[in-house]
């Protein structure tokens, strides 16, 4: 394990890229990683399975097998007895739906094979996705299937049945709802808030409440303060040419739609040679290093409590010049200042979700000055209706009611506020005090375990809904499939409840449309909806609203000056498990974080300066107590982390998450109040004594440096990145970054590749974010295995496609770079000389073949990959986990057993069923097959990619997006001087610097 | 010293060693050869839950193979009828027919028949019935003379080997896709080069690389 070691960089040309702080001081540990394939305790068996008790139970099964190899298995069809209109058996099938995630509606369009949903797409057609899908959602297929689900109804931990409820429900003597309260996360679906409305006025003194983990309230309370009306804020990242964020992680944990990255990439994809001059410039202010923070141009770091200060200053900066400072930030907020001026109306201050109100009104103050209101953020009304509190407010207010005896009945429609509300509240007591709770959840959680009755919820995949964005754009929620376990969605229930005549969700929410829509074609009108995922119907107007700086001003003034004793504690949704939401996502769970690269499990992070000062080193257990307050966790040291200030994220330490959940991480609610909801001051942190170990995939697949092999002071650098200035003064200063001498090839050019679709890929490192989406949906499309913590630490994660992260610069305050990995399909690809039994060899269109059924295992092909990209399958991953998972499966790709090598195989079943379907296509009309268009074949990661920074399709078709991007003169291959010829090429980043903060 | 073995016993030992050493040559040979395809998977013929013979319908009365496998020429699949599409003719055709006992449940309860598979490569391979009928590859290459088969057999191994010699030589086995269902088409000139003039119209080119059939 690190212990921290001040880094001494060998002098060199270039600057150093690294990837944690063991490499940069070059440890042994972190020599292992670069030097072997798999470290050198790779070869061990699990843990209780000796080495003998294997070979057993080998001789065993191959005694068994002699004997059951005598008779053929019986396979058996069950054709469907009447015929479902134009259907084919084992082809694939659409169908669009929307999903919201922390109150932001997706639209999607999901895969199903037979009835089963196996794989999320983006819509292209929904304005919050336009084709693209995040991490999160790609998992969400995982969730339905997850055998951990909630299957019965409960009635004090007794098997009951929805009609036992329902009498139940009938039973409850609310009379004008007074002791009735409903608690549920923010409503983003137009037909519950019109039975909302309903139960609102049936029960004229109940109450709804509105609580999310990760709430977006203070957004709101900062229009209302700038504006004096409750507004959606709409920044839109591709109109602006200067941007600063404020703690706010849009391209990351603060998105739960991909809308902000789409927009954002839209300034930074460069498709030619103009596109340059509209690269946006970013500047960040955080207190942790987040993917927003790795993809400014400048960062700053600041403790979340410091943000406040730093928006007053700069408004007073944008209004007067200040006096020039020599500290880093007086000189960041000057560059800051006038570049925000210069850009004006194409400039924009945006602020994240965790900071208080009225830092929200001082960037509606800058940007109304900048004249960026309109421009570069837009606003829709969040107009609520009465008696529905929301965010941590509504939930204190609710705790209070609960204890003060004045709750008879409360309905939790979703979410675990028993685990989420903030320890001061108390919420499971309080719950234990209301006469009738009712839970309505996926899971059997820790709300469900405090409730009196526990209803399982449907998947939004099995049930009918609707959603509406904060821009006002409605979609149908569309099931594919029906509950696998008898669930019912929030809509049925609250049917239940009201014992409306109506109680099949299909019927309500058709009626619900069918008041909306245009009384002339409205059953077209309803199928269009239901194809095309958006409904053809505006909900919501856009607002230009008044600011009322005298209002800002005074809020300034009232707001109490932020606490600096003692360590401040931040809490920020996790990238993996979110709230918590996604905690028994074994996909989530193994996607290594943005910035950590940790897997399973989060981490106290903290600024290197911090760990020395502390003597802390990774995997440290510490407390962090304030007060009675105090949270056991293992620290990790974060290069760029705030100074003083620790981050935390949600999402772990569950107990009744299920098999994949419980006991992974630390619990941050523990130490989480409403007072202090996103930033927690005067913590005192204190070694335990105790050690953790982290499964972090930072330094897996390091490539050889030539520092490493001893060439000292040549550079041969992975990412290549320079300023537009650079670049603009001499194009090729990215192809002539290697200094190491060029190979000669021993392998004489004998295959011809010019002719026929020869396949290649481009991905551009100047719009991609890291923002893994890519990575799960690679997983989701090819079937590739999860191991858990234990096998991720032996460096035997199978992701195909991995996303390297670099740190380029000093250890206290690095910038940081994403770098994704897919198998580079070589044209002289080392993996295919070493193999022995041919198992893996290249096609005549470029593609480096794998045949699963031949491979015997040997591993030498991964020991000859330069890039580190095969991975191979140790264990039965796939058959040691429940049947039920099987349904997830993607039909086209084999699911790989033991002992098999596997890789990206550039999704070769999407290119076949394309070569398939032009053919056929064209035999119809002329008998010659129809040549595969630009676009026909789409990869998995390039198709959910929310940057579009992958480019994929034929090299030889000279107007295709892939061969025009690859001309540029950014275009490199990785590590190409070692003559790999690889089909997969990077565009080097180009950086918007600004000259007054770095020289270039 | 007294001889403990007679001098016979190094006969015993030897017939005993050349006996253990062919049972176990034998013994791999014989579970080599059982093993193989074509003998393990040729010529399986198991018994349907239904008596329906393709002689009957598809020979004799000249049903054609699409009208109940509707899917071979839109899908991977070649689909085993729904029940709904046998109850098409046996609502009217001996309707009352004991024989048909199962179909009349199964369409009267919805559930499936649940039939046997005969034709059954490894999950590893893809195999896909769109492009094959496609490009003029007849049912018959791969199934034989089902047309005169009372109860289904597997006539051809469908093992790799036997795979891509079609696949690096197609031509013998490509005619108009028009032709594809008949069975029994005897072509009036060799079919190679009937195959060779459809192959370079509709330039068919089948992969002989692995990802085309494993992926």
């Amino acid at each position: 394990m690190t212990s921290l070691v001040q880094i001494k960089f060998a002098p060199k040309t270039g600057p150093k890229y690294w990837r944690s702080l063991d490499q940069a001081a070059n440890a042994p540990e972190f020599r292992q990683w670069v030097e072997r394939e798999f470290p050198s305790t790779a070869a061990d068996m699990l843990d209780g399975n000796s080495r003998r008790t294997i070979l057993k139970l080998m001789a065993a099964s191959f005694g068994m097998a002699g004997l059951v190899a005598c008779s053929r298995p019986e396979l058996r069809f069950a054709p469907q007895a009447r015929l479902q209109e134009d259907y084919i058996p084992g082809s694939p099938y659409n169908y669009t739906t929307s999903v919201v995630i922390n109150g932001q509606a997706t639209g999607l369009v999901v895969k199903t094979y037979d009835g089963r949903p196996v794989k999320v797409e983006g819509n292209p057609d929904h304005p919050n996705s336009l084709g693209a899908a995040t991490a999160m959602m790609q998992a969400s297929v995982l969730d339905i299937y997850d055998p951990d689900r909630s299957k019965f109804v409960l009635n004090g931990k007794q098997d009951s049945t929805w009609e036992a409820f329902a009498t139940a429900v009938r039973g409850l003597n609310l009379a004008d709802g007074s002791g009735l309260r409903i608690l549920s996360e923010t409503v983003a679906s137009p037909t519950l808030d019109g039975l909302r409305t309903q139960l609102l006025a049936k029960y004229p003194a109940a109450r709804w409440v509105e609580y999310d983990p990760v709430s977006r309230e203070n957004s709101r309370a900062g229009s209302i303060l700038a504006f004096g009306q409750a507004l959606y804020v709409h920044p839109q990242f591709d109109k602006a040419k200067v941007i600063l964020s404020l703690d706010f992680d849009f391209l990351g944990l603060d998105s739960p739609s991909p809308l902000a990255t789409k927009q954002f990439s839209k300034r930074r994809l460069v498709a030619t040679e103009e596109d340059i001059d509209n690269i946006s410039r970013l500047y960040v202010v955080e207190s942790q290093f987040s993917l927003t923070g790795a993809n400014a141009e400048h960062r700053l770091r600041s403790r979340g409590s410091e943000v406040k200060q730093f928006a007053q200053d700069l408004l007073a900066a944008v209004n007067a010049p200040p006096a020039a400072g020599s500290d880093r930030r007086s000189q960041f907020l000057a560059a800051v200042a006038k570049d925000l001026k210069a850009g004006g109306a194409e400039a924009l201050v945006v602020v994240g979700p965790r900071q208080p109100a009225v830092v929200h009104a001082l960037a509606h103050q800058i940007n109304q000055l900048l004249g960026a209101n309109g421009k570069t953020v837009t606003f829709t009304s969040a107009a609520r209706v009465d008696r529905v509190d929301a965010g941590v407010e509504g939930l204190r207010t609710l705790a209070a009611a609960m204890n003060g005896s004045q709750v008879s009945t409360l309905i939790v429609l979703g979410g675990n506020p028993v685990y989420s509300a903030p320890v001061d509240l108390d919420f499971g007591a309080a719950l234990a005090k209301v006469a009738a709770s009712i839970h309505l959840g996926q899971a059997v959680n820790e709300t469900a375990a405090a409730s009196k009755w526990h209803l399982p919820e449907a998947h939004f995949m099995e049930a009918w809904g609707d959603t509406r964005t904060t821009s006002g754009v409605a979609s149908i929620q569309q099931p594919m499939i029906d509950p696998l376990y008898g669930g019912k969605s929030t809509i049925e229930v609250v049917a239940e409840l009201l014992d409306l005549p109506e109680k099949r969700g299909y019927q309500i929410v058709k009626n619900f449309w069918a008041a909306q829509l245009p009384a002339v074609g409205r059953e077209n009108a309803w199928r269009k909806s239901l194809n095309d995922g958006v409904v053809p119907v505006s909900m919501m107007a856009v607002v230009t609203p008044v600011l009322n700086a005298a209002s800002v001003s005074a809020a300034v003034a009232a707001a109490p000056v932020a606490a600096s004793n003692g360590i401040e504690v931040a809490f920020v949704p996790s990238g993996s498990a979110w709230d918590g939401t996604f905690s028994n996502n074994a996909w989530m769970q193994e996607t290594p974080d943005s910035m950590t690269k940790l897997v399973w499990g989060n981490a106290v992070l903290v600024s290197p300066a911090m760990a020395r000062q502390q003597s802390l080193a990774n995997g440290d257990m510490v407390s962090l107590s304030q007060g009675k307050y105090k949270v056991d966790a293992a620290v990790m040291i974060q290069p760029g982390q705030a100074d003083g200030a620790v981050t935390l994220s949600l999402g772990y330490g569950r107990t009744r998450s299920g098999n994949v959940g419980d006991a992974v991480g630390f619990n941050a609610n523990l130490i989480r109040t409403s007072e202090n909801f996103f930033y927690a001051p005067g913590f005192a942190v204190a070694k335990t004594g105790a050690t953790h170990i982290h499964a972090t995939t930072q330094e897996h697949g390091t490539m050889q440096e030539p520092e490493l092999l001893g060439i000292v002071g040549k550079i041969r650098p992975v990412f290549r990145e320079t300023t537009i200035e650079e670049y603009k003064k001499e194009p090729a200063v990215i192809k002539e970054m290697v200094e190491v001498p060029v190979l000669e090839s021993i392998h004489p050019a004998v295959v011809d590749y010019s002719t026929g679709y020869q396949w290649g890929m481009a991905i551009d490192l100047g719009s991609c974010t890291g923002c893994n989406a890519c990575v799960v949906a690679c997983q989701a499309e090819n079937n590739t295995p999860v191991v858990g913590k234990d096998q991720v630490l032996r460096g035997r994660e199978m992701h195909w496609l991995r996303i390297d992260r670099y740190y380029v610069g000093d250890e206290e305050d690095p910038r940081a770079v994403e770098q994704p990995i897919p198998c580079m399909q070589c044209e002289n690809a080392p993996c295919e000389y070493v193999c022995p039994v041919a198992a893996t060899t290249h096609s005549p269109e470029g593609l480096n073949d794998m045949a699963y059924n031949r491979c015997v295992g040997t591993r030498y092909c991964a020991n000859n990959c330069p890039y580190k990209v095969r991975h191979f399958n140790f264990l039965n991953y796939h058959k040691n986990q429940p049947d039920i998972l099987a349904m997830v499966q993607n039909p086209e790709v084999t699911v790989r057993m033991r002992g098999i090598m596997e890789k990206c195989t550039y999704c070769v079943q999407r290119i076949q069923n394309a070569k398939i379907t032009a053919k056929a296509d064209g035999r119809q009309s002329d008998g010659t097959p129809r040549e595969i268009k630009d676009g026909d074949v789409v990869t998995a990661c390039q198709q959910t990619c929310p940057a579009d920074a992958i480019a994929f399709g034929n090299i030889n078709d000279p107007t295709s997006r892939v061969s025009k991007l690859k001309k540029q003169e950014r275009n490199y291959g990785l590590l190409e001087e070692l003559q790999t010829k690889p089909r997969t090429t990077y565009l080097g980043r180009l950086r918007n610097v600004n000259p007054e903060l770095e020289k270039s | 010293m007294a001889v403990i073995f007679p001098k016979s016993s190094d006969l015993i030992l030897k017939v005993l060693g050349a006996v253990i050493g062919l049972g176990a040559v034998g013994g791999v040979a014989a579970f080599a050869y059982l093993s193989y395809p074509t003998v393990i998977d040729t010529g399986y013929q198991p018994v349907q839950p239904v008596a329906y013979s393709h002689k009957l319908h598809a020979g004799e009365l000249g049903i054609n193979c699409f009208y109940c496998h509707s899917t071979v020429y839109r899908g991977a699949f070649a689909a085993i009828p729904g029940t709904e599409v046998c109850m098409g003719c046996h609502s009217q055709v001996r309707a009352a027919s004991p024989r048909l006992e199962k179909v009349r449940n199964s369409y009267a309860t919805g559930e499936p028949i649940h039939w046997l598979k005969i034709h059954d490569l490894p999950d590893y391979v893809f195999f896909n019935h769109r492009a094959h009928i496609g490009a003029g590859v007849s049912c018959v290459t791969c199934h034989g003379r089902i047309d005169q088969m009372v109860e289904v057999r597997q006539e051809k191994p469908l093992n790799m080997a036997w795979c891509i010699d079609c696949h690096r030589n197609p031509a013998p086995n490509i005619r108009p896709a028009e032709l594809v269902t008949q069975l029994d088409w005897v072509p009036d000139r060799d079919p190679a080069e009937i195959g060779r003039e459809i192959i370079a119209q509709k330039k068919i080119n089948p992969p002989t690389n692995c990802s085309g059939c494993h992926r």
